[in-house]
């Protein structure tokens, strides 16, 4: 436990020196705002809730969480510095941990400074503050599963380009599979059993249930099997590959 | 301390390590040498943990590195080849960050950072970040960190590697003086460095072991350990051969050069070489032959390195 929070101190403190956390924070920050206010129409809509703001977040994720989160172990590999971290006395489980822990960290710093819209609504209207928190909740499950799936591709190569390409890929399939229009598509010519299967790989489906404000254990535990088989993953290619 | 046995790494059809056992104790280094690619970069991450092995068992201390690795983990300082470090950190924060995962805080975190950072030379660097360190610093700050937590087993893959000659002399002081109470293993390509600090060598070619003992022993296997070189004041190569050649004992002469006059007495196999010297000295003083010089060859590593490892010598052994 000890040595995961001081691995995660380092990589937080790795995040903060270099640009990367301050270039993600406000990116994210400006991209909320603009697709919320100028192409969501937030306030045209005249509605006391954030869907419009939430709305997006599994499609700016799709890019800034794979930028966050490719160097995570491509980065010790190219270092050499893995061979330093698994000799000393860790799990490899707790330096994947603690690692993940880190970029979940700077992933909810944005998105926990993006409070001004909470209280904006707040004065504008007389929303349901439960279903707000729901969404950020939920938003945040999110973030933590793109997460882990980049974590998941960082560990596979020591390239960071092909691991964010690969996280992406792997992000957009699990956000198209539950897609409205590509889940219409699919109902053309397949059967609902398969097109509902295949959403409910989707963190579209999970994601829009918990922004209505149902806080479903099924919703949340999609979300928590992601990231734990991610990291699962993690730790066999991080063994396959000190194995040789 | 640590117990090596029958370690074998195969990578897909290459067998990197093939069958390496030994052993080594408190207040031993072990010199690990061997030809680029021979596998001891290979042989320490699997100590280390790093890899797993194919084959083998590796005991560190009384814990199982496959079993309890990371007890086993906890008692080994690890200097990996070509110094791996972290570098957005500054170096002190690089030395807190190994001090705390090896289970170090507060005052004593503290302490134990101070304490490299004076035994490796680093004080003044302290506060600049790892990336804008020249290598030979980059080098010792990956070494201190290694000895943070002042372990028992100290593996080193090419300590000295980058150091400027001064450094080179304090970082094997360093190492000579905690082998006298650590187990060290220390794996390099100077052979000076062997003589100057192991107590033991291991050379290591194409995955197994191929020869192991004292530096001194290795020495002896040197074709020349044990012959006498002489020199003369002046002379004629050829008749100072012979008269050197009918000394009783003496196998053959070789001149090695004619001006100044040096010969290299071989002394018979059950002669021995002092002997012999002593009765060249007295033929030379019966013959008037003024002697500039006269002493027993300790042979050379540097040969016995080569004459072991060398690919050709190997063939030609194994078609006999
Ligand atoms: N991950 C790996 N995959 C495949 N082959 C490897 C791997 N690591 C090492 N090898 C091979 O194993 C052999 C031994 O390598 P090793 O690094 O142990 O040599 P070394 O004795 O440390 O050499 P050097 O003196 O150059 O440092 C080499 O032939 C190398 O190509
Ligand atoms: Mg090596």
């Amino acid at each position: 436990m000890k040595s995961t929070l001081t691995i995660a101190k380092r990589e937080l403190l790795g995040y903060f020196a270099s640009p990367v956390a301050f270039v993600f924070i406000v990116i994210f920050l400006l991209l909320a705002g603009f697709f919320t206010f100028m192409v969501a129409g937030f306030f045209e809509r005249g509605e006391a809730n954030l869907a419009a703001f939430f709305s997006w977040h599994p499609w700016l994720y799709l890019f800034l969480v794979p930028a966050v989160g490719m160097r995570m172990w491509s980065e010790e590999r190219r270092l050499g510095t893995i061979e330093l971290l698994l000799t000393m006395p860790v799990t490899p489980w707790q330096a994947i941990v603690g690692k993940f822990l880190a970029s979940w960290v700077v992933v909810s710093v944005a998105l926990v400074l993006t409070f001004p819209v909470v209280i904006t609504v707040n004065y504008l209207g007389n929303p349901d503050n439960g279903v707000i928190f729901a969404g950020y909740l939920g938003s945040m499950l999110m973030a933590g599963s793109y997460l882990a799936i980049s974590a998941m591709t960082s560990a596979m190569t020591r390239n960071q380009v092909v691991s964010f390409i690969l996280a992406v890929v792997i992000s957009l399939f699990l956000i198209l599979a539950g897609f409205p229009p590509v889940t219409n598509l699919l109902t053309s010519w397949a059967p609902t059993w398969l097109v509902e299967g295949v959403a409910a790989f989707s963190v579209m489906t999970h994601f829009e249930s918990i922004q209505k404000g149902v806080l479903d254990s099924r919703d949340v535990l999609y979300f928590l099997s992601v990231i734990a088989f991610s990291l699962f993953t993690t730790s066999v290619i991080i063994r396959a590959h000190r194995a040789g | 301390m640590i117990q090596v046995q029958n370690l074998r790494k195969q990578f897909g059809p290459k067998v990197a390590v093939n069958g390496v056992s030994f052993t080594v104790e408190k207040g031993e280094v072990l010199g690990f040498l061997g030809p680029n690619g021979a596998g001891k970069s290979t042989s320490m991450r699997m100590i280390t943990g790093f890899i797993p092995p194919t084959e083998g068992s590796i005991k560190v201390g009384t814990y199982d590195m496959l079993e309890n690795p990371i007890p086993a983990k906890q008692l080994i300082g690890y200097l990996p080849e070509n110094a791996p470090s972290y570098p957005d950190m500054t170096v002190s924060g690089f030395l807190g960050f190994a001090a705390e995962m090896r289970g170090l805080s507060g005052d004593a975190k503290k302490k134990a950072v101070n304490r490299v950072l004076e035994m490796c030379f680093l004080e003044n660097v302290q506060h600049q970040s790892v990336e804008t360190l020249s290598k030979g610093y980059r080098h010792r700050t990956c070494f201190a960190q290694s000895i943070i937590h002042d372990p028992e087993v100290l593996i080193l893959d090419e300590p000295t590697d980058g150091l400027d000659p001064n450094q080179k002399h304090e970082v094997r002081g360093l190492i000579k003086k905690m082998g006298e109470s650590k187990a060290i293993i220390f794996s390099t390509h100077i052979l000076e460095e062997v003589e100057a600090v192991c107590s033991r060598a291991i050379i290591i070619d194409r995955g197994t072991i191929v020869a192991n003992g004292t530096p001194r022993d290795l020495k002896m296997r040197s074709e020349q350990a044990g012959a006498i070189t002489v020199k003369f004041v002046d002379g004629e190569a050829s008749a100072a051969r012979g008269k050197v050649g009918s000394v009783q004992g003496v196998d053959r002469v070789s001149v090695i050069s004619e001006r100044p006059l040096t010969l290299r007495a071989f002394p018979k196999k059950n002669a021995g070489s002092d002997d012999v010297a002593r009765a060249i000295a007295d033929m030379a003083f019966k013959e008037h032959l003024p002697l500039q010089g006269l002493h027993v060859e300790e042979g050379r590593l540097d040969e016995v390195f080569r004459s072991i490892t060398l690919p050709d010598n190997k063939a030609k052994e194994e078609t006999k």
